[in-house]
């Protein structure tokens, strides 16, 4: 047993996910001292309501709101678990975008963009089919696809200028980004697809439900009533287990990862590097699209077409979600999970003290900070590991030992970055 | 350094080892790649801690818990790899860590004065003012000696210097290494080079496995009998192998040009040869005329701009990589950079190019299995030796064993054509005589091999046929069997050439 826990400890991934834990538990504890010191310093807030907030920010999943005394209850609440998983659903697939280029040696900071041109293609898609002469579950996987593959072609950009002209993909990707804000916002702007029927919105597309269109909840409204959740949340998980599968198990992904880990000897064993470069920008582009896709087909959500002056946080989020997840596509749904729980304790504070749902982006700024000192955190747990192991011998005998030389993604992206 | 022991998970690195250095010594210590001579200088370094034993120095116990330590102790050190900062210039390297100071600002030119002063003693030339980037892998590694010399070290240690440098500057770094021992400083060497051991060292220590083996003067002791303490076996200096039979032309190399990178020039400038089943065909010359540049064209990791390559009696002047490499493998030059994916398993990196061969994968899905067992045989055939076999990280394993990894490999693609670029670099006696032996070994199945190399004594013994590049062009053909070094070093040198054309040269 104690052999088996030693080995455990031993496995870079058991360090890895430790490394995470540790950085979302700090996120968490650096919110509750945020939320005591707004508490104490508030003369209209106190001790007593800090501590509700703290006790929403680590169990805002489970409130069921406050009972006739006024204390805060809390069990199994259905609504919010529908509603984080329909939460998770994009946060999920731009982990994935996410990752997927890190497992390349490739930086997708592109995400966001890749998410407005998906969002774009998809509504329009989705909004113009009529549904009166194609049945609306065609007009659905058209626009889940096409969705895709406008966020795929344009994830290609960066890739195709970082393989032809050796331009860095982080670079071009914020540019491609901002050209896709606008891009957008010209697209729509005085478009026939913007909102004219309810009175009071400005600057809102139809929401897919006004063509018919919109993802079957494929039972999960029976199993959380009361929430958003649809299919969608199941398609996520899907396309996380393929991407899975092409990394780990398919002649495509060994391509993809030995021209990310090393262009040259992937180049001089036949493997098209360009090529795999664009690809792997074009995977990342394509789950960027169909976050937006699955988001925005939902129906119960809208769209604000005016971006020129804002990125989706969703796709820059997919960056912390990927890094927490160890860039692992199982890993990533948990993340998309967490970070989405995390919104949801938000809205339950909102909703139940005096406090606001800025707590947790609190929460989030400071697990992306610790989450970029990763590198830091393991190498400490590493440190740790190898004093604790010492003495007693450990099981992995190497014949020249150096300084633990770690791998990890972000040192991947720079080392990416620094070739010229 | 007494009775040293240093652990690290899984394998002693160092086992009890004593080492002593007298004042104005040259010490050599030997070892085959992993006997844990980096690791014992690291530990005399201050860079690792050891479990059990003491450091002395004139005498009295010390403890170096850092490089600062061992610096302050006059202890100095030249990396395997050199520890420069690229954009800097070179006296910013020199002075990095102990610059003199008046009221936080820099006084370079008192420290321009005294390196100036030691290069000019030492007769190291370097360019105070040029950046580490610009210049060649000698000068840098000038750049360290005086980097040790400006603290005024007297325990200077070298790890293997001579690993990156041209024989005419390993005759140079061995004259400045005498030079400093003449002075009263005292040098460790740690290399597995037998002829610079014998030609330089005073005294030699060897290291086998972590093991203390002991320590012999060089003037009571012989090559073999170094080689056979590193080893633990007595070792084939030699290459044995039988006259060559060459069959058919395998490759032909027609007027062949490759663009230089850097220069206007052609780095290859209308190479012609062939190379023939059954006999080993080795390019000689001093790096950095066209060597390079010519198996880059070959492999098609570099665009020909003139020229034919046929190969099996196809042209494949503008075939890509992998079309090529249906009949020709390739063990580069550069194993980390082009040999393997140093993040990968040892697994991974065995089947680089074979990944897509129909049993190792179904429908684009990878057998994991087959990969493995396959890896398991290659690992058995040809000694590959690992931390945790099949899955052990390439990046983990040492020097020796990633390029045995990479002949395996190479080899076992069973091609017609081997090209094998300085296949023993930086690799130790035994290591050099398995993979002296597997080319041998192929060449007499029948397979042509086209071997690089800028060690004169590896292309005498091996070569069935020489031919010498000089400035991008072939400028010689000889037959071991009949020339001598002298001449050789004539012909790389450019002092001599046939003339084939008949043009004035």
């Amino acid at each position: 047993m104690r052999e088996k826990l030693a080995g455990l400890w031993g496995r870079s991934g058991t360090k890895a996910v430790l490394a995470s834990l540790i950085s979302i538990v700090i996120g968490m504890v650096v919110g509750s001292i945020v939320i005591l010191i707004v508490g104490m310093t508030n003369s209209s807030l106190g001790l007593k309501s800090a501590w509700e907030g703290i006790c929403l920010v680590f169990g805002g999943m489970f409130s069921t709101g406050r009972n006739a005394a006024g204390s805060l209850t809390f069990g199994f609440n259905p609504t919010s678990v529908g509603n984080m998983l329909f939460r998770a659903t994009p946060l999920i697939l731009t982990g994935l975008s996410v990752s997927v280029a890190f497992k390349t040696g490739l930086f997708n900071i592109g995400a966001p963009g890749q998410y407005l041109i998906g969002t774009a293609a998809t509504l329009y898609i989705a909004l113009s089919i009529p549904t009166t002469s194609v049945p609306a579950g065609v007009v659905w996987i058209l626009a889940f696809l096409g969705g895709i593959l406008f966020a795929a072609l344009w994830g290609a950009i960066p890739g195709m200028m970082k393989a032809f002209l050796n331009i860095n993909e982080v670079l071009a990707c914020i540019m491609t980004n901002w050209i896709a804000a606008n891009l957008v916002t010209w697209f729509f702007d005085g478009s026939v697809l913007c909102n004219a029927v309810e009175s009071g919105k400005t600057g809102y597309i139809y929401k897919t439900t006004f063509n018919g269109v919109e993802t079957p909840k494929m039972g999960l409204d029976i199993l959380f009533p009361g929430s958003q959740v649809n299919g969608g949340i199941l398609i996520a998980i899907v396309l996380a287990i393929l991407v899975y599968i092409l990394m780990g198990k398919t002649t495509l992904g060994y391509e993809l990862k030995a021209c990310g880990s090393n262009r040259h000897a992937a180049r001089y064993a036949g493997i098209s590097d360009r090529r795999n470069i664009v690809l792997s920008m074009a995977i990342a582009g394509g789950l960027a699209g169909a976050a937006a896709s699955l988001y925005y087909l939902s129906g119960n959500t809208e769209f604000f077409w005016s971006t020129y002056q804002s990125l989706p946080a969703t796709g820059f989020n997919g960056i912390p979600v990927a890094l927490l997840g160890v860039n692992n596509p199982i890993g990533v749904i948990f993340t998309g999970c967490f970070m989405s729980i995390l919104n949801i304790s938000g809205l339950q504070l909102t909703n139940l003290t005096a406090y606001n749902e800025y707590i947790t982006d609190v929460i989030i700024a400071t697990i992306v900070y610790l989450s970029a000192f990763f590198l830091l955190i393991r190498g400490l747990l590493s440190g740790r590991h190898k004093k604790t192991e010492k003495p007693a011998g450990g099981p992995a005998p190497t014949e020249e030992p150096k300084p633990v030389e770690s791998t990890n993604p972000g040192e991947g992206s720079e080392k990416g970055g620094g070739e010229a | 350094m007494l009775h040293i022991t240093k652990e690290f998970p899984g394998i002693i690195a160092n086992d009890d080892i004593t080492l002593q250095l007298r004042r104005g010594e040259i010490h050599a210590l030997l070892g085959e790649n992993g006997a844990g001579k980096s690791t014992l200088m690291s530990v005399l370094f201050g860079l690792y801690q050891p479990e059990a034993g003491e450091i002395r120095k004139n005498g009295e116990v010390v403890k170096i818990n850092s490089p600062n330590d061992a610096t302050a102790l006059g202890i100095g050190m030249v990396h395997q790899h050199f520890k420069l900062i690229d954009v800097f210039t070179v006296l910013d390297n020199i002075i990095l860590g102990a610059e003199t100071t008046r009221l936080g600002f820099l006084q370079k030119k008192a420290a321009r004065e005294k390196v100036l002063a030691l290069s000019e003693r030492y007769g190291m030339k370097v360019d105070l003012d040029a950046k580490i980037e610009d210049i060649t892998v000698g000068m840098q590694q000038r750049v360290e000696i005086l980097k040790m010399l400006y603290r005024d070290n007297e325990i200077l240690i070298f790890d293997e210097p001579t690993a990156v440098l041209t024989p005419q500057e390993i005759d140079e770094l061995m004259a400045t290494m005498r030079e400093f021992a003449k002075e009263g400083k005292s040098i460790l060497f740690i290399s597995h080079k037998l002829n610079e051991i014998m030609a330089v060292a005073d005294r030699v220590s060897v290291l086998r496995k972590g093991k203390y083996i002991g320590t012999v003067e060089t003037k009571d002791t012989d090559k073999q009998t170094l080689s056979n303490m590193m080893v633990g076996r007595p070792v084939q200096l030699e290459v044995v192998k039988a006259p060559a039979q060459p069959k058919e032309t395998i490759l032909h190399v027609e007027n062949l040009v490759v663009p230089s990178k850097g220069h206007r020039k052609n780095a290859v400038n209308g190479v012609t040869f062939d190379a023939r089943a059954g006999e080993i065909v080795c390019i000689a010359g001093i790096d950095g005329n066209g060597q390079t540049e010519l198996i880059y064209g070959l492999t098609g990791l570099e665009k020909a701009t003139g020229g034919t390559i046929t190969l099996c009696g196809k042209d494949i002047t503008h075939c890509t990589i992998r079309e090529r490499g249906a009949n020709m493998s390739h063990i580069p030059e550069d194993r980390h950079k082009h040999g393997l994916v140093l993040d990968f398993t040892l697994e991974q990196n065995m089947v680089l190019q074979k990944y897509r061969e129909p049993r190792f994968q179904h429908m684009g899905i990878i057998n994991g299995g087959a990969i493995r067992s396959y890896a398991q045989d290659l690992i058995q055939q040809y000694d590959v030796r690992s931390g945790q076999g099949p899955v052990t990280i390439a990046r983990s394993m040492s020097g020796g064993n990633q390029q045995k990894a990479i002949i395996a490999r190479e080899v076992d693609r069973d091609l017609p054509l081997i090209v094998a670029v300085q296949p023993t670099r930086g690799l130790d006696v035994g290591a050099i005589e398995y993979i002296h032996g597997q080319l041998v070994a192929e060449r007499d199945r029948g397979k042509a091999v086209l071997l690089v190399s800028l060690e004169l004594d590896e292309v005498m013994s091996l070569a069935d046929r020489i031919l010498v590049m000089y400035e991008g062009e072939l400028v010689g053909e000889l037959d071991p069997k009949k020339t001598n070094v002298q001449e050789l070093g004539l012909y790389m040198a450019g002092a001599k050439r046939t003339n084939k054309e008949g043009a004035s040269a």
